[in-house]
């Protein structure tokens, strides 16, 4: 008997399908990696193994077993024992994920005495053995601790050690690594490798991101719509694609060891430059640097990408290159004269396409905005300026009326490129303007700006903690850690032989999409922890 | 704990100057208004000679900051009030004198405290038991008819004003049904039992509205807690539906809660006064209305001072319990 | 699920914030929940009675002041003439015990009273507080601290207590019911401003109005054209709590004899001595308690309705843990981090927002409340 049996299983909301006709099965001590884009019925599914929808409102149809649980036709008491017992779920984001009250090895222990008969003491002293498995340190000390005494990391580590507590068959991990930095997500995924071959367990990994699931699962099955498009060993969805939509999904994956398509157009000319730029935060005690003694020069036509994980600092360094932030000390220059405050001449575009634009005024009169603020009268003239570069970016001239609700993230993310472009810049500084999107609206939208970068001559700043992405767009690239630039050359040299240890760690931290690769990444970074 | 013990000196520090503001406005509002200040503080029925004695006792020719130091100072040290004929020596905490009935302040709040200490102390307990405890049970039974009806029951609560459930309770209890007598204040240390049995009226009349305001509260941050992640994290460990209501979202209605208790404690205290008024409890806030329609009005601004004193002090208590109850707030 | 459910909605609808389609979306809301319609149509009642007063009355033929002597029968100690204290075709409600003044003129020129003292007043209120509340979210470090400190006395002081004591030395020349709102409104303002500095505070890191300022535009245009809509929803939130609240503190006062005076009058001052009748003229005292009761009751649940029109969350709050809070808490965590470069602050901040989400539902308090997270989260 196979460990999960789901057989034609259909969810709907109300009017809408969240999954349609579903099946596959996972045997005892396999690994299956659910993948699909947002909105691909994946989570739904998570859910739907454990009888979650129960009582929700959901339709749900098929059938589902897990561990021997029918679980569609379980009784509440049954499916509460297959829930952590049998099969244990972690979910996406480790913050909200724990109760902010009571301390992690509480919560633990809660979990255990609904499936073990245990005193309390005994809870305790398994919550703080889990902990301890998955890598806490000093467990028995941070099992007092509540959960925002721990680091995202740490947090998803006591996580899974809920998931442990109870020596489940099946682990369910709903996107386990999505909110974590790579290095962090590295450790993570190491982590549930290790987990599964000591104990056997069976895994279902629910992910986005193909890389992730290349390097942890033996088979994949890819959703789109909820239905399965393609579903089989690693090796061969990710090396043999036989369905189109597999393969624009793989097409679309920015690869991290595939350097820029160069065309030349990168002058010696600088256009933007921080000097010994420095910002600090706070007061008193709490002050820090967020950014600390940073220069970097932009070229006419290049990109210069900018990456580091959550902390670094480059959010705000953006910030300062165009103007919205002051520094603290040092300058940033704009053809060589010192800049103070915004400037025309370099614009931004954000990484949240739901905050970057005002909820209450249509796209149009957004992107009209540069052009009435440099004192444009004439509506016609500004209707057909706003038009032509809805056009530009890939939208229809007649969206000038809509409101940013009308739009997916992708068609607002062009909203906003087109805003930038409206005040006519000669730099556009990008943060991170293709984290919130999926894949192939992220490769949509990294072409644009290529083909905007090429046309008009354009000096892009590209901000992003994604370490391919950024090797896809960039001529050169920084490396931020703590505020400082730890590295900062060519893309191909940073990317090919780095000097500092952590630009090593971060690229070795990186997911592949060969699961071979995955494999020597894996042994690289034991190495690197090692060394 | 670094964080907490800096928190609460944090909060203290506040709190001091929180008061010492209060006694500026206070002073400024009742003392250096335009009119005839003397004649005011001693009261419609002085003779000429009394209200230039009264001009004199609160420095009324010199510049302002000197009078409200004179002011604090004889709050603080105590001072001696001349009556005309004789001399009465006002120890410190003087909060003045009455010129209308000689009598000092401070001693008059005194005697009055305890009714209004058992009102307000009494009628808190029970709305915290009945708010909370409807609030907790319509989470439970949500969605559910008697859901509804406790719903539609604190909604009423809430829309009620104290005086009006109080006149309501004391005619239909006392009047009509004649369960019990109308309430008269005994105090505790001579008889708990009827101290007890005559102030259940007033007690009642004061707690239910606060109870609805705290039910519905109690609910709404249940469900907000109920819909959270990391209930969904118990669910889908097995967790029952009553440790997940009693354990986690309780849990999570604390701090709202407690600050609710202290943002009413002002309000309260409102309540407080015109239950005192209508049951005719001899306490702070019917000495208080009195004193106001009679414009006493150096009673008038030690009551408000000693009221405002009480209220910022509860507030701070309830700032630091709230950071207890939601260590977050602290450690950021 | 959740993935599912948020794909349901069009893509990236952000409820929370109220769109173009905001004014049409908050109608279609508000006419979805029935007890709110029930409660506007008998606000719209009572606000039509108060306007009509002294039509309503001319047709009766009466006027709230006159005595009535005649129909008093001071033999038995001032008790109306007639059954049920005086009903008849002259004096539809009856008379007042005592003096005789007719009991549906003072009625219905106590809700002149009441809906307008209680109306002045969070009018006043919410003036100051959106001028204390979005400047000192605007100001600098100083301006903020000030302010906030003086929003923190105003909120430490008992409004019952201080606006007892205040109208008491206030010359009995000034008119009455202008006094009562200016009091309560000069006094009450503070959870207001807690409220709008902190929603500022949220906008002003909204990215789009960092675009605003990379557009080039200047600071007013900026506050009025993208911050100052955002404020609106929470500000008519709170002001439909703050009416029915207003209308029992002006009746409290006048109850105790210190708000509105006779011969105007008010429902609360009709109550102070209806106790002592309510054998003979039961009407004396249901009547005022029955107007108080159903008109704060109404506008209650109408303030409700308004917030669940205008923030659906509130509304959806039985559906289990959407992704949609997840990414609201994702994105002001990043925004907070975008400024303070610290991760954990951000995410902090942010759930000390989600503490506001759901004590917004609440009152004062719990805008307070969370101010007070917010404004540590900020140190």
């Amino acid at each position: 008997m196979s460990l999960v049996e789901v057989t034609d299983l259909t969810v709907g909301f109300g009017p809408l399908s969240a999954v349609d006709g579903l099946s596959f099965r996972l045997e005892k001590g396999a690994a299956l990696g659910l993948v699909g884009e947002s909105g691909s019925g994946k989570s739904t599914v998570a859910s739907a193994l454990l009888g979650l929808h129960r009582g929700t409102g959901a339709v749900v149809g098929g059938a589902v077993r897990v561990a021997g649980t029918d679980v569609q036709r379980a009784s509440d008491d049954e499916l509460r024992r297959l829930r952590g017992g049998k099969a244990a779920m972690v979910f996406q984001d480790p913050l909200s994920s724990l109760d902010p009250y009571y301390a992690v090895g509480d919560q633990i222990a809660e979990v255990y005495r609904v499936h073990v008969k245990a005193s309390r003491r005994a809870a305790r002293a398994r919550a703080v053995e889990v902990l301890d498995r998955v890598g806490i340190p000093d467990a028995a000390r941070r099992a007092r601790s509540r959960p925002h005494e721990f680091s995202g990391g740490m947090r998803q580590r006591a996580l899974i050690a809920m998931a442990l507590a109870c020596e489940p068959d099946l682990l369910i991990a709903d996107e386990p690594t999505t909110a974590l930095d790579v290095t962090v997500q590295a450790q993570i995924l190491d982590l549930l490798h290790t987990l599964r071959e000591e104990t056997g367990m069976g895994l279902l990994l629910v992910t986005h991101d193909v890389g992730v699931a290349a390097g942890s699962v033996d088979e994949i099955l890819v959703m789109r719509h909820g239905r399965a498009v393609e579903h089989g060993p690693v090796a061969s969805v990710l090396g043999a694609p036989g369905e189109t939509y597999t393969q624009e999904l793989l097409g679309a994956v920015p690869r991290v060891d595939a350097s820029r398509e160069s065309d030349g157009g990168v002058s010696d000319e600088v256009v933007l430059e921080a000097v010994e730029l420095r910002r600090e935060f706070g007061h008193g005690k709490r002050q820090f640097a967020a950014v600390d003694d940073v220069s970097l020069a932009i070229h006419r036509g290049e990109t210069l990408g900018i990456v580091g994980e959550s902390g670094s600092g480059k959010t705000t360094l953006g910030r300062m290159l165009v103007g919205l932030l002051e520094p603290t000390t040092g300058a940033v220059r704009y053809e060589g004269r010192a800049q103070s405050g915004v400037s025309p001449s370099v614009q931004m575009v954000f990484q949240d396409p739901v905050s970057s634009l005002n909820p209450r005024r249509s796209v149009g009169e957004s992107i009209a905005d540069p052009l009435r603020a440099r004192g444009e009268r004439d509506e016609g003239r500004i209707r057909g300026r706003v038009r032509e570069l809805l056009e530009r970016v890939g939208l229809e001239a007649a969206h000038y009326d809509r409101y940013p609700h009308e739009f997916s993230g992708g068609q607002r993310q062009r909203v906003g490129i087109a805003r930038a472009l409206a005040a006519e810049p000669r730099v556009i500084v990008c943060d991170e303007p293709v984290s919130a999107l999926d894949v192939t609206t992220q490769a949509q939208v990294v072409a644009l700006l290529g083909d905007l970068q090429r046309e008009l001559g354009l000096a892009l700043v590209f901000v992003a903690h994604d370490l391919a992405v950024v090797r896809q767009v960039s001529d050169r690239v920084a490396v931020m850690r703590r505020g400082r630039i730890v590295e900062y050359g060519p893309a191909d040299e940073v990317y090919e032989s780095p000097q500092d240890p952590y630009t090593k760690q971060l690229l070795a931290a990186v997911p592949a999409l060969d699961p071979e690769v995955a494999a020597r990444r894996r042994t690289a970074r034991r190495e690197l922890t090692a060394a | 704990m670094n964080g907490f013990g800096g928190f609460v000196l944090r909060r203290a520090i506040g709190t001091v100057v929180t008061l010492f503001a209060i006694s500026v406005i206070i002073y400024l509002v009742f003392y250096a208004t335009p009119g005839n200040v003397a004649q005011i503080t001693c009261g419609p029925r002085c003779s000429p000679v009394q209200v230039h004695q009264v001009a004199q006792q609160l420095h009324l020719d010199d510049p302002l900051y000197v009078r409200y130091w004179h002011f604090l100072q004889g709050i603080v040290v105590g001072q001696d009030y001349s009556t005309g004929t004789s001399v009465q020596h006002c120890s410190a905490p003087c909060l003045g004198l009455s010129y209308q009935t000689d009598q000092q302040v401070t001693q008059l709040i005194l005697t009055k405290l305890p009714v209004s200490l058992s009102l307000v102390f009494g009628a808190m307990v029970l709305w915290l038991v009945l708010g909370v405890g409807t609030g907790v049970l319509s989470a439970w039974r949500r969605g559910r008819l008697s859901e509804r009806m406790l719903t539609g029951i604190t909604l009423a609560g809430v829309a009620t004003p104290v005086f009006v459930i109080g006149l309501v309770l004391m005619i239909v209890v006392c009047g009509q049904l004649q369960l019990l007598p109308f309430p008269q204040y005994v105090d505790f240390t001579d008889d708990p039992e009827q101290w007890a049995w005559n102030l259940l009226l007033p007690w009642f009349s004061l707690a239910l509205i606060e109870a609805a305001a705290f039910a519905r509260l109690t609910r709404a941050s249940m469900l907000e807690t109920l819909a959270e992640d990391h209930i969904r994290t118990f669910r889908a460990y097995g967790v029952g539906e009553r440790s997940i209501i009693g354990r986690h979202a309780l849990r999570g209605a604390f701090a709202p809660v407690i600050a609710l208790n202290a943002n009413n404690v002002g309000s309260a205290v409102g309540g407080a006064v015109l239950t005192e008024t209508l049951f005719g409890l001899p306490g702070i806030g019917q000495e208080l209305v009195h004193a106001v329609n009679v414009v006493d009005l150096p009673v008038v601004v030690g009551m408000v001072l000693v009221i405002g004193f009480f209220v910022v002090l509860a507030n701070a208590v309830a700032d630091v319990l709230y950071a207890v109850a939601d260590r977050r707030v602290v450690l950021v | 699920m959740s993935e599912a459910l948020v794909a349901s909605r069009a893509p990236g609808t952000d409820t929370s914030v109220p769109g173009v389609s905001g004014a049409r979306q908050f109608w279609r809301r508000l006419r979805a929940q029935r007890a709110a319609l029930v409660a506007a149509g008998i606000v719209a009642l009572l606000v039509l009675v108060a306007l009509a007063a002294p039509l309503l009355t001319a047709i009766e033929g009466q006027d709230p002041t006159t005595y009535h002597p005649s129909l008093i029968d001071s033999a038995r100690g001032g008790v109306p003439v007639g059954s049920l204290g005086g009903i008849g075709g002259d004096h539809w409600l009856g008379v007042e015990p005592q003096t005789g003044r007719d009991l549906f003129a003072r009625l219905a020129y106590g809700a002149r009273v009441s809906l307008g003292v209680a109306l002045a007043a969070t009018l006043v209120q919410v003036f100051i507080g959106v001028v204390v509340g979005v400047a000192a979210a605007l100001g600098n470090r100083w301006v903020d601290q000030l302010l906030s400190r003086a929003t923190d006395i105003i909120v430490a002081m008992p409004l019952m207590i201080m606006s007892l004591a205040l109208l008491a030395i206030v010359p009995s020349s000034f008119p009455r019911p202008v006094l009562v709102a200016l009091v309560i409104g000069l006094i009450a303002w503070g959870n207001i401003a807690k409220i709008v500095r902190a929603q500022t505070l949220t906008l002003k890191e909204l990215d789009y109005v960092s675009a605003a300022r990379l557009s080039g535009w200047g600071a007013w245009r900026i506050a009025r054209r993208e911050l100052l809509p955002g404020l609106a929803a929470p500000v008519i939130t709170y002001s439909a709590l703050l009416v029915p609240q207003n209308i029992s503190v002006e009746a409290a006062l006048s109850f105790l004899g210190v708000g509105v005076k006779p011969p105007t009058p008010s429902w609360g001052q009709m109550l102070t001595a209806a106790d002592v009748w309510y054998q003979a003229a039961p009407q004396y005292l249901l009547l005022p308690a029955g107007a108080l009761f159903v008109t704060v009751l109404a506008l209650t649940v109408l303030g409700d309705g308004v917030r669940t029109a205008l923030d659906p969350r509130a509304a959806s709050r039985l559906r289990v843990g959407t992704g949609r809070r997840r990414e609201a808490m994702a994105d002001a965590g990043a925004s907070a981090g975008a400024t303070t470069a610290d991760a954990g602050a951000g995410t902090v901040h942010a759930s000390s927002g989600t503490v506001h989400a759901s004590s917004g539902s609440a009152d004062a308090s719990t805008g307070s409340a969370d101010a007070s997270a917010t404004k540590e989260a900020k140190a």
